[in-house]
């Protein structure tokens, strides 16, 4: 008995060993030899350029800054359901900066998510898609980065809850979801197909949103864009693979251009954490590379729907929610849901306002807001807060009118989906 | 009868409702632009009587656009207006603040104060003369001879509701609310105390607008005893005062 016990036990420890040393192996795949003599980043004028364009492009400034910080000083606190991850400081200082990073090691962290004190990395930072970008615009990156003023801030210890802070708990996350990437090559498809998949996989990292996450925090079907909840943030990050959501496949190309660079576009306007992206990165982006993008987006394998049962609205909640329309809303939209081209979105027909998940229409009516002052639309028009004037029901009501009014065929909202959203609001 | 009558008028005026769709209201002016601002400042920016949400309208351009530019920045903190400013540009946040201090519009009532006589002759010294010994300048050395502000940077304390008053003063003396450096309002709350602050937002929000209501084109001459005061939110124009 006692042998047979001594057996388990020494078997159980190599089984964990052997797992040990393959999460191990796993973590360091792809790595790249640090010690190798690495080719001197020279800083060019246009080498600063690019740089700071690709940064643009996968919008490093937007999380590595806080609300009035300095650029790229990092500091911000990502929400995240495991706890708070706050981003490093960016800069050439090199104390709390990255001054002391080589080129080498700088690639290593986009590529395989490691820091240069060999500490792997939250994936909080995008580096899961940030490792299909290229080493030439890796190495253009840190070049920019270098050329920034060097700001000491030192970083600000993430939050995280155990098992969730431990580096042993992040190497088996990693042994599970992450493998080093490379750009996305389809020999079918046209260079300017590469060049978006390229720039939406890659630095874009759209995928972080638009891909919906399990319950430890990794994208599922990896970068397939149909569609997620972004975690924390109560926003919804529509499928581009769905026609009924945000698919752009029968799109003009054009639209899609538009939408990226201003913020609107004749099929709708984008709003919350979309708003941010489009501000701060897309709207700085060739329209060669915003073509190319559209071209790859109208290009992604569009998903059949299975039918959604609709849910029924009471007549009564019908009755409230259109009495509530005509007074709060019909102002700007029109009695028709027609709204006011090139000002305020029409709501009928309006794939955001039909969309299975009403988690942006919730928060669209509570806390209002703006589309992004961008330099083709620098005077956008805004939706009032509702938070003081409609509770839960009210809000319920006029999105089931809206939902079901004008050919709309989506469906009721209830009282008790719109509180559960705004349950972790504050509001 | 008289609801089948009202039910039949209801479902007339729905149909017909539903047979014409009437063009919603709609210039393309930025009025129009600011209708998610008035929901809550009330129309026009005039304020609403819930006392919470101030008036913007005639407030400096200046003022209005560093109150905008400090709830993006992290220097004043309500979520729904950071929210609602995020997205906005430097210039696009000018636009509305000028905007809104072109605006000219009647000023409400005073409130009565139920403040003793001694606290609202405290609050008139600390708000006209201030407190030498205490070294707190009077509001009217910087907001103005007659407390209607200074243009283009400076806000008027007048025709506030009191509850606005008390909250921002509490925010400055906490750090709650900020300027740019150098911060002279928050040095100026940090000298303040409980009873000063309610002695002179008992004051302030009692007083009828004066005639003029604009705000001054020069900051008052300084009295003897007075000293100036650098401010990163509004520096000193390049006159200095006469």
């Amino acid at each position: 008995m006692k042998r047979l016990l001594g057996t388990a036990l020494l078997a159980t420890a190599v089984v964990a060993l052997a797992l040990a040393a393959l999460v191990w192996q796993l973590n360091l795949q792809g790595e790249p030899e640090l010690s190798a003599p690495a080719p001197t980043v020279a800083a060019m004028p246009d080498l600063l350029a690019r740089g700071a364009y690709l940064a643009l492009a996968g919008n490093c400034a937007s999380c590595h800054t806080t609300r009035g910080g300095i650029p790229y000083a990092g500091g911000r606190g990502i929400d995240t359901p495991f706890g708070t991850v706050y981003t490093s400081n960016l800069t050439p200082d090199a104390a709390t900066g990255i001054g002391r990073w080589t080129p080498a090691e700088f690639w290593r962290a986009m590529h395989n998510g490691r820091a240069r004190d060999g500490r792997l990395l939250y994936p909080a930072f995008p580096y899961t898609s940030y490792t299909e970008i290229t080493r030439t615009d890796s190495d253009a990156l840190y070049a920019y980065l270098q050329s920034l003023p060097a700001t000491a801030q030192a970083a600000t210890p993430h939050t995280l809850r155990w098992p969730y802070d431990t580096q042993a708990a992040l190497a088996v996350w990693r042994a599970l979801y992450f493998r080093p990437g490379a750009p996305a090559v389809d020999a079918t498809q046209s260079a300017e197909w590469q060049r978006g998949a390229y720039l939406v996989r890659g630095l874009g990292h759209c995928g972080a949103c638009h891909t919906a996450r399990n319950a430890l925090g990794a994208t599922e079907d990896r970068l397939n864009l149909a569609g997620g909840m972004i975690p924390m943030q109560n926003w919804y990050a529509p499928s581009l693979t769905s026609p009924h959501e945000a698919g752009m496949a029968d799109w003009p190309r054009e639209d899609i251009v538009r939408l990226l660079q201003t913020g609107v576009a004749p099929g709708g306007s984008v709003l919350g954490p979309m708003a941010e992206v489009v501000l701060k990165s897309t709207q700085h982006l060739s329209a060669e590379d915003l073509g190319a993008m559209a071209t790859y987006l109208k290009a992604l394998p569009q998903a059949t729907e299975p039918h959604r049962p609709i849910a029924a609205v009471d007549s009564r909640v019908a009755a409230r929610g259109s009495q509530l329309y005509e007074r709060h809303c019909a102002q700007c939209h029109g009695d028709q849901g027609q709204g006011v081209k090139n000002a305020y979105p029409p709501l009928a027909g309006n794939r955001a306002v039909t969309m299975p998940q009403v988690a942006n229409l919730v928060q669209t009516v509570v806390n209002g807001g703006y589309a992004p002052a961008t330099a083709g639309n620098p005077r956008p028009f805004g939706m009032p807060p509702f938070v003081l004037v409609l509770n839960d029901a009210d809000i319920a009501a006029v999105l089931s009118h809206i939902r079901s009014a004008w050919g709309n065929q989506a469906g009721g909202v209830t009282e008790i989906e719109v509180n559960r959203l705004r349950a972790g609001q504050g509001h | 009868m008289k609801t089948t009558l009202r039910l039949f008028l209801l479902a007339a005026w729905l149909a017909t409702g539903a047979a014409q769709a009437k063009p919603p209201v709609f210039e393309d002016s930025i009025a129009q632009r600011t209708l998610a601002c008035t929901a809550c400042h009330g129309r026009e920016g005039r304020a609403t009587a819930d006392g919470y949400y101030p008036r913007i309208a005639g407030k400096p351009a200046g003022y209005l656009h560093h109150q905008l530019l400090n709830f993006r920045d992290n220097r004043r903190h309500y979520g729904l207006m950071t929210q609602m400013v995020d997205p906005l540009s430097d210039a696009y946040l000018m636009e509305i603040a000028q905007y809104f201090s072109g605006l000219d519009l009647p000023y409400p009532a005073p409130q009565p104060s139920q403040a003793g006589a001694d606290v609202l002759r405290r609050g008139q010294q600390l708000a006209t003369r201030g407190d030498a010994a205490r070294q707190l300048p009077a509001c009217a050395q910087c907001h103005g001879a007659a407390l209607t502000g200074v243009a283009p940077n400076i806000p008027g304390l007048l025709g506030l509701p009191r509850d606005y008053l008390n909250a921002q003063l509490g925010a400055w003396r906490t750090g709650q609310r900020r300027a740019h450096a150098p911060d002279c309002m928050a040095a100026v709350a940090q000298l303040l105390r409980p009873e000063d602050i309610n002695a002179v937002t008992n004051w302030l929000a009692a007083q009828a607008l004066p005639a003029d209501t604009h705000p001054a084109g020069t900051l008052p001459a300084l009295a003897g005893g007075e000293r100036e005061i650098s401010c990163g939110s509004a520096p000193a124009p390049a006159g200095g005062r006469p």
